[in-house]
This record gives C-alpha cells, sequence and structure tokens, in this order.
C-alpha cells in the first residue's frame, strides 16, 4: 500500500501541522518505508483475538467525581503565552 | 576515593555514621558536572543553587538532632520530562523550552518527602521519541566511554550521567526500550518496571499503553533502592496498580540455584553484533556455573514487535500531543492572523522533524480507512505477543536476552535512517507491548572498548525474579572494575 503525496497533505492538515514541500517529500519517503515494515503485521493470524487496550488491568476504575477548587489561577496562567484578565488571550473567533 | 564515585548505599552509610554531609556530597557531583558535563552534556539544566540549600537543611536537621529520611540529602538527577513545581521541564523540545511546571510529578513527591536533592533536569530525545538523544531540540549528549558515539535514548542524558558519575542515580523513562538500551550502550544498570507499578502522573504522556518511570544506577541494590521510593498506587494514575507494596533488598539474594532462565532463539539471530551475541552466550554460561538452568526457547511473534510498537506509539503519541496548540502554555508562533494559524504554525515551528514524523505515521494509522487495517490489526497482534510471553513463563522464571543489537553508535550514523534507528529497539520494545518488567544489566566491554549490557525479562510484576537473577550475576562478575575513558573528544 503506497502513500501518496497528497494523503500526507491530507494527514498534516488532519494533524494541524504545515509542512514545507521537502518535508512533504522526505515524509512521504519515509512513510513508505515504515509502513512497508509495519505492514508484516499482516502475517499475524489474529482471528479470534481481543485487541489490547490496557496493558495490565482490564476492569474499569471509578472514582467519585468531586470538585477539587485549584485556587492559584496565576500558577495556572504562567506558562500562557499571552493572557488578559486572569484568562487565556486568543484572537478573535467570531467575525 | 571521591565522593562522586559511591554507589548510593555506600554514600546512605556515610551519611548515617556521620562520615560526611549531604553538602560535601552534593559538591562532590556539582564540581563533577562542572568538570565532565562541557564534554558529556547530559544536562539541561543545573540546580546548583537549590541543590546546596536543601542539602544544608538536611544536615542542620541532622546536626540538630532531628530525624530524618533514609534518603534525605541523597542527590538524583531527573529525566526532563517528569514535572518538578517552579522548575522548567523542557521535554528537550523547543514547544516547551519555557514552560516551568505547575506541579510535581507523583516520583517527584515522593522524593520531596525524602528530602532528597535534585542536582538537575537530564536531556532526551525530543518527547522521548529516538534511541541517540540526537533528536534533542537543543543538544546531543555524548556517550562517556567514547564522546563521538551516542549514550542511546530517549533517556541518553540520565544514563551518560550516571556512567559519568555526575549523578549517583537518575530517573528515566521507557516507553520502548528507552531506559534499558542507553544504560546497555552506557554501561550501567536500567529497569523498566511493570507497566502500572510506578504512576505516570507528572511524565509527560508519549504513549501512555507504554510509558514506565524507572531508576538508572550504577549497580543492582541501587535500583532495587531506587524502585522502592517510586512503586506504588496512586489515584492520580488510573493505570496504576493497587498491589501489597514489596522491599525490593529483600531480592537481592547471591543465589540462582535451580531458577530456569529461558534465552529466546530469535534474539540472538539476524542483526545482531557477533560480540554482543558472545556476551550473551557467556552470561548464559555464567548463570549455568552459579547453578541455574539456560534452555533455548522460542519468541517467534517477537519479530513483529517493533512493527506494533511504532503502530501503537505513535497513535497514541499523535492524541497525547494534540494538547500543544500554543494557547494554554508551550510555545506560540509570532505568525498568525487567527485561531487555526495559531494551532498550526505553533506545531509546526516548535516539534522537532522526529516528533512531526511520528505524529503523521500516528495520524495515519488512526485515520478512517486505516484504523482497523493497521490499529486495530497492531492491537490485535499486541494480544497475541503477550500470550506468546505468557506461555514462555509458565515454563521459565525469566527470560535473557541481549538488551541492545549493537553496542554504542556513532553520532549521525542513524540519525538520517528513520527505519534503522526504530530497530535500535528490536529487543527491547517487547517488554513494552507486554507490559512486562525488564532491566539491563552492564557484562562487558567490546573491542572498542564500548559496554555490552544483557536483558532480563521477568513476568508482571515479578521485579523480585529479576532482581535475584541480577544480583547474582554482579556479584559474581566484576564489570564495575571498568570505567568511561571520555576518549574520542574533539580537541
Amino acid at each position: 500500500m503506497a502513500i501518496s503525496k497528497e494523503e500526507i497533505i491530507h494527514i498534516a492538515k488532519l494533524a494541524c501541522l504545515n509542512l514545507s514541500e521537502e518535508e512533504i517529500e522526505q515524509y512521504t519517503k519515509d512513510m513508505q518505508e515504515i509502513l512497508e515494515f509495519a505492514n508484516r503485521i499482516n502475517q499475524v493470524n489474529t482471528e479470534g483475538m481481543d485487541e489490547t487496550i490496557g496493558a495490565n488491568r482490564k476492569d474499569n476504575v471509578f472514582r467519585k467525581d468531586e470538585v477539587i477548587p485549584f485556587a492559584n489561577r496565576e500558577i495556572l496562567l504562567q506558562n500562557a503565552p499571552s493572557q488578559d484578565e486572569g484568562m487565556f488571550s486568543i484572537p478573535k473567533v467570531i467575525h | 576515593m571521591e565522593l562522586y564515585e559511591y554507589t548510593v548505599h555506600e554514600l546512605v552509610k556515610k551519611l548515617e555514621n556521620g562520615e560526611v554531609t549531604s553538602t560535601d556530597i552534593t559538591k562532590s557531583y556539582l564540581d563533577r558536572i562542572k568538570e565532565k558535563d562541557p564534554q558529556v552534556k547530559a544536562y539541561v539544566s543545573v540546580l546548583e543553587e537549590k541543590a546546596l540549600a536543601k542539602a544544608k537543611q538536611v544536615d542542620d536537621n541532622r546536626k540538630a538532632g532531628t530525624p530524618v529520611s533514609q534518603f534525605a540529602g541523597i542527590p538524583i538527577g531527573i529525566k526532563d520530562n517528569m514535572c518538578m513545581t517552579g522548575i522548567r521541564t523542557t521535554c528537550s523540545s523547543k514547544m516547551l523550552e519555557n514552560f516551568i511546571a505547575p506541579y510535581d510529578a507523583t516520583v517527584i513527591e515522593k522524593f520531596n518527602k525524602e528530602d532528597m536533592v535534585y542536582l538537575g533536569k537530564l536531556n532526551m530525545d525530543e518527547f522521548a521519541m529516538g534511541s541517540s538523544t540526537e533528536y534533542s531540540a537543543f543538544f546531543k549528549t555524548a556517550n562517556p566511554w567514547d564522546l563521538s558515539r551516542v549514550p542511546g535514548g530517549s533517556s541518553g542524558g540520565s544514563a551518560a550521567a550516571v556512567a559519568a558519575e555526575m549523578a549517583p542515580w537518575a530517573l528515566g523513562s521507557d516507553t520502548g526500550g528507552s531506559i534499558r538500551q542507553p544504560a546497555s550502550l552506557c554501561g550501567v544498570v536500567g529497569l523498566k518496571p511493570t507497566y502500572g507499578l510506578v504512576s505516570r502522573y507528572g511524565l509527560v504522556a508519549f504513549a501512555s499503553s507504554l510509558d514506565q518511570i524507572g531508576p538508572i544506577t550504577k549497580d543492582v541494590t541501587d535500583a532495587a533502592m531506587l524502585l522502592n521510593l517510586i512503586a506504588g498506587h496512586d489515584n492520580k494514575d488510573a493505570t496504576s496498580i493497587n498491589i501489597e507494596k514489596k522491599d525490593y533488598t529483600q531480592s537481592l539474594i547471591n543465589n540462582v540455584k535451580g531458577m530456569k532462565i529461558g534465552l529466546p532463539k530469535e534474539y540472538l539471530g539476524e542483526g545482531i553484533n557477533e560480540e554482543v551475541k558472545q556476551a550473551i552466550l557467556d552470561v548464559a554460561k555464567k548463570y549455568e556455573e552459579l547453578g541455574a538452568t539456560v534452555e533455548e526457547c522460542s519468541l517467534d511473534v517477537g519479530k513483529y514487535a517493533t512493527a506494533v510498537y511504532y503502530i501503537i506509539a505513535c497513535a497514541e503519541a499523535s492524541s497525547n500531543l494534540g494538547r500543544f496548540d500554543g494557547i494554554r502554555y508551550g510555545y506560540r508562533t509570532e505568525k498568525f492572523n487567527d485561531l487555526r494559524d495559531i494551532y498550526k504554525n505553533s506545531r509546526s515551528e516548535g516539534f522537532g522533524p522526529e516528533v512531526k514524523r511520528r505524529i503523521i505515521l500516528g495520524t495515519y494509522v488512526l485515520s478512517s480507512g486505516y484504523y482497523d487495517a493497521y490499529y486495530k490489526k497492531a492491537q490485535k497482534v499486541r494480544t497475541v505477543i503477550k500470550n506468546a510471553y505468557d506461555t514462555l513463563f509458565e515454563k521459565y522464571d525469566i527470560l535473557l536476552t541481549p538488551t541492545s543489537p549493537t553496542t554504542a553508535f556513532k553520532m549521525g550514523e542513524k540519525s538520517n535512517n528513520p527505519l534503522e534507528m526504530y530497530l535500535a529497539d528490536i529487543y527491547t520494545v517487547p517488554v513494552n507491548i507486554g507490559g512486562l518488567p525488564g532491566m539491563s544489566i552492564p557484562c562487558a566491554l567490546d573491542s572498542k572498548g564500548m559496554p555490552i549490557g544483557f536483558q532480563l525479562i521477568g513476568k508482571a510484576f515479578d521485579e523480585t525474579t529479576i532482581f535475584k537473577a541480577a544480583y547474582t550475576y554482579e556479584q559474581n562478575t566484576n564489570f564495575r572494575e571498568n570505567k568511561p575513558t571520555f576518549k574520542g573528544g574533539e580537541k
């Protein structure tokens, strides 16, 4: 299953990445090689096999849905590239 | 003998006897870092002031007769993907270059309770994606045994720091071999615990169903002590398991008589370096001499593990790294007109080439039309591999394999060929697929003077047998008489 440049462009869009012409070339080539290698999994008979979801536990983990207030707003905002009046600031969305 | 040359269990005794102070030990390491790190480049940040302040506080407490915990005042290095309040946590990525963690990882909380001393944060492949630490966005770390070679990865900074005695021990994280492979390439001990034994809370996520935090140490005893400190159930990590707490130092028993060791033949087949193969056969012979039985066995489906791994790990990574959008934290582009531009440009400028490659692969295998063929199929093959391990462990107590097919390779040798780099992990990846514990123990030097490590794989939550076998080997051999030479540096 060869992957095309167009597919890489589509995937990059889904992943929210801009790729340069060079990167598109490079990743198309890389993906072809990696997927060719990955296709070997089709040699394994998996009939009747379940998918492994968690590594070592199959039970669901529940906890009470409790609100635990975190008072230090400044600490949460300290890494924001842009903030205004105690809020994350972004460009106008609705025009 | 300098203080930085001792193991942690030796340093703990010296502190208890009052022979040395934490300040003495901390200074010894900080001086060593000043001397060696310009060549090795293991540290992203050195926390000199904080370390000395903490050491002094512990010394003052000891002097005043206040009871202190066993590891109070012992220094440690931390891989730079674990959060520490108020400290830069970069994942060696431009994306998080200025990120100050707002909380402590659970493992750090545990160290804080012990009053341990943080020497600094250690270099890694960006977001732990790589096997050589060459994919760090900041700088490459060198192997202390030959500075022109890689230390392995992704916990290359942690392994190189311990090997170069710039930290008595360190934490790494292991998603497909990122503790064991660099430990092997740097001649130190590295343990990936069973998935679920150590809380991942505060570890920046790469592939959540595979990631585990674990110790990188000078010897097996230190590894048992460090695992004691970090293991345990945590409500903040739903995948951590609530089992009775063990004291792993109780497993440091010099006796493997009657132990059944399986030697999977596929691990010694195609692609392995002859010297590595010979070293592993020598280890097998040693175990037989010591009273264990070593028997060849087969793990045929192991050859699919690397393919399964890159599908699952990249799928999970593409989802985990979706959070980096340039809004709440992390790098934000300067070039934008609207919100969409911020997302796209911040991610494109903030992530390095290998991270993008894996996001693309992961997005592809999860995308409509390919999900069943790749992701779902890989999840099923994962079950087949887990079952194959279960079958082997009905017969054997433990498995013996090489950790890495080769010793440390030259910088630049594989960094332009992603698939070749991925194959550096063929012996370690299956262990993460199975969620099992695995340890790399140094056993020999090759003809170039580079360390070779062997891997012991145990049943889930049976670190005990690994420690027993590793300790017995270590007590009856003398690898630790070898020291890194720091050769191969540019003049």
